[in-house]
């Protein structure tokens, strides 16, 4: 576990950034499939930061789900493409996923043997680190109501090295209560292929994480991962739990004026 | 038409037969574990992570050497006049201890045992039982265990799988006392009942949780006091150990005894600490008078020129099980190997080949958490990745999913977004991995804005 110097510090005093960056935004495929709000929202976010932000559509996937899956053919097939694409310009990378940017850290090394990965930051990290944002500056003038919201950290974040980053962000939310909740760096059950080929563990898994959330008097589940998004939205569904998941992304982009 | 029946993987297989109630007792052990673990540890190193690294490099250090360190702990045991026997496989390993054994009780009799996961690894007891010894476990949870006729379920706590009342209706079948499920009065019935047997033993068999290749010093740890019967009441002692269970100097133990108890319970130290440094000198009025050094490969030659070697830096605290999700759901049973939960989902396959265990690697979330806690940082979800990637090449594993049409689609961005466009087709079409994502949850749906829509449209 990281100690605690590590740990991002929350400040008050929200921080504008000044220099111009240009930033080339990786959607990922759960974006692109199921999850457009969070790609909208991540321009926002760089946008409001006086990023520019470059897409390029000729983009597909990182390739880890059928690296995980132990196809490391396929992946080596879908990860060239990305990595050609990555390796096209020195602006670094910002993706809405961690789960992807430990893919390309971490994995890609694996699958090309000692090779150097693409430069690339998970959004958190990106805005904490690179961009220095302490505490998210609001300005929107219809602020939500108060709402009691309980922070899942994705485990991939640990994969590079995320601590509270999306958390700090998030809490500095004034409509934003975070809860406590027990276990809380359990996974959520997910992972990938794992989630149907063990479904009944998967998913005992993910009911634990509910039920801690539940407990801990949350009406909102807040992730940086779309995976372990999509699957508690399922198992929540399914049992009609009274619960919803979001995207921090989501979160900050609502704290902009329009 | 009947349904066709669905064939889960074994680990899968037996979650979904599990009581509640064994699953109520791994996790509340679990929970506990982990939680006193990390205060124990952030209290006992100012920073815990330089120090896991420096064991880390400590065991690395040990697995580049490690044929030299074990000359050496060889020669010095000789030295300190305990014998030394090389043991290559589990059956060499048997009729080592075997013929120890007969020359030490002929006629049969009483041997203690203390808590040994090699003696388990390469199945002792029944072995022994089988010629006529009478063999018993003197740990609390192994003794639990031997007497239910069954199996450890978790490396550090065997019975962490039951519960208190479970273990008392055992005693009381067991007539060794009246019912209760106070813990201190099954200990003392237990105790009563161990007494004798270790009076009577003539041989008392153990593991090794360090050898120490500078002295040849054989360090155990324990907390209840049973290690230290077993290893000193009996005139004769057998210790067997993993070949990688070394460390290289004596300034390297107080490193791995504080960071093995406070991961392994919690504790800052352990109640008992034993070094044994031989069999009892001539001025020493008790100890064993024979002591022996089984050293096991059993399999871990092959896995140190291996790509799964990192797994031998292991020292059995067994925090990856604890704080594993999916341990926590299926219990040390569902891995069907003594070796269980992350540690055993990596070293029962490198140990028995991949061929014997192609599914096991695939039934982990990947999620990092063993690895985050394991004091010699084995980076344990890189391993299960390349485990799973060896099933696939070698096509041992079932591949559920056809990543052909995937991976077409995904290495163009043409396909790709062509792909995209025909997507909400793929809700009523048949998916290898929907039925079993359907079985717990709904099928996720598109909600919101499309992401390269709004792109195109804003320029
Ligand atoms: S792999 Fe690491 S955490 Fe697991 S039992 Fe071994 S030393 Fe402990």
């Amino acid at each position: 576990m990281p100690p605690d110097s590590n740990v991002a510090k929350k400040s008050d005093s929200p921080v504008r950034v000044e220099a111009r960056h240009r930033v080339r935004l990786m959607l990922t495929c759960l974006c692109d499939i199921y999850f457009g709000e969070v790609g909208i929202s991540t321009v926002k976010i760089l946008e409001h930061l006086n990023c520019e932000v470059l897409f390029d559509k000729e983009q597909t996937c990182c390739g880890q789900p059928p690296y995980n899956a132990g196809d490391w053919s396929a992946a080596r097939q879908v990860a060239g493409l990305t990595m050609r694409a990555l390796l096209e310009s020195e602006d670094p990378v910002v993706m809405p996923s961690a789960s992807c940017a430990a893919m390309i850290r971490e994995g890609y090394p694996v699958l090309y043997e000692g090779m150097m990965h693409p430069e690339v930051f998970e959004l958190g990290e990106f805005l904490v680190h690179q961009l220095k944002i302490r505490s998210w500056p609001v300005t929107t003038a219809n602020p939500p109501a108060k709402r009691r919201v309980a922070f899942h950290r994705a485990c991939h974040g640990r994969g590079i090295g995320l601590t509270n980053e999306q958390e700090m962000l998030v809490g500095s939310l004034p409509w934003i209560q975070l809860v406590r909740i027990a276990q809380g760096e359990q996974c959520c059950g997910f992972g990938g292929a794992f989630c149907a080929t063990h479904g009944a563990i998967s998913a005992g898994i993910g009911m634990e994480k509910l039920h801690n959330i539940m407990k801990a008097g949350a009406e909102e589940i807040v992730s940086g991962d779309m995976g372990c998004l999509l699957h508690l939205d399922g198992l929540i569904k399914k049992n009609k739990l009274p619960l919803r998941t979001r995207h921090f992304a989501e979160l900050l982009a609502e704290a902009i004026a329009p | 038409m009947k349904a066709k029946p669905v064939n889960h993987p074994a680990v899968e297989a037996f979650a979904r037969q599990l009581a509640e109630t064994t699953r109520d007792s791994v996790r509340a052990t679990s929970v506990k574990v982990i939680e006193s673990r990390k205060a124990r540890l952030v209290d006992a190193f100012p920073d815990l992570e330089a120090t896991r690294t420096q064991a880390s490099q400590i065991k690395d250090f040990v697995l580049a050497n490690i044929s030299n360190l074990l000359s050496q702990l060889e020669m010095k045991c000789r030295l300190n006049g305990v014998q030394v026997h090389w043991a290559k496989d589990a059956e060499s390993a048997r009729k080592i201890i075997l013929d120890i054994c007969k020359e030490a009780a002929p006629d049969g009799g009483t041997i203690v045992k203390a808590k040994s996961m090699a003696t388990e690894e390469i199945h002792l007891n029944k072995h022994l039982i089988d010629v006529g010894y009478n063999v018993v476990e003197t740990d609390l949870g192994e003794f639990v265990v031997q007497i239910d006729n069954d199996t450890p379920s978790h490396i550090v706590a065997p019975i962490i799988h039951k519960n208190r009342r479970e273990v008392a209706k055992s005693f009381e079948r067991e007539g060794l006392g009246p019912y209760t499920e106070s813990p201190e009065q099954l200990a003392a019935q237990a105790r009563k009942h161990l007494r004798e047997r270790f009076v009577e033993a003539k041989i008392g068999i153990s593991g090794v949780n360090f050898a120490i290749a500078e002295s040849g010093r054989l360090v155990l740890v324990e907390n209840e006091g049973n290690s230290r019967l077993s290893t000193t009441a009996p005139d004769t002692h057998i210790a067997i150990m993993g070949l990688e269970k070394l460390l290289p100097s004596e300034a390297d133990l107080p490193l791995f005894l504080k960071l093995l108890a406070g991961s392994a319970t919690g504790q800052r130290m352990t109640v008992y600490t034993h070094l044994i440094s031989g069999p009892r000198r001539k001025d020493e009025d008790d100890g064993p008078t024979a002591v022996h050094l089984v050293i096991l490969d059993n399999g871990r030659s092959k896995v140190l020129n291996g790509p799964y070697k990192d797994i031998l830096k292991c020292i059995r605290c067994g925090a990856c099980s604890y704080v594993c999700p999916v341990y926590r759901q299926v219990s040390g049973h569902a891995y069907s190997h003594v070796y269980s939960g992350p540690l055993g989902a990596v070293l029962a396959p490198a140990l028995e080949g991949i061929e014997a265990l192609p599914e096991l690697a695939k039934a982990s979330t990947l999620c990092g958490a063993c690895e985050e806690v394991c004091p010699v940082k084995i980076p344990i979800p890189r391993m299960l990745l390349q485990l799973r990637d060896e099933a696939m090449r070698k096509g041992v594993a079932e591949n559920p999913i056809p990543w052909t049409l995937f991976t077409f689609g995904a290495t163009s961005g043409l396909r790709w977004r062509t792909g995209l466009k025909m997507l909400p087709m793929a809700r009523i079409a048949k998916h290898p991995l929907k039925d079993g994502w359907t079985e717990f949850r709904e099928l996720p749906k598109k909600e919101g804005r499309d992401f390269r829509k709004w792109w195109n449209g804003r320029s």
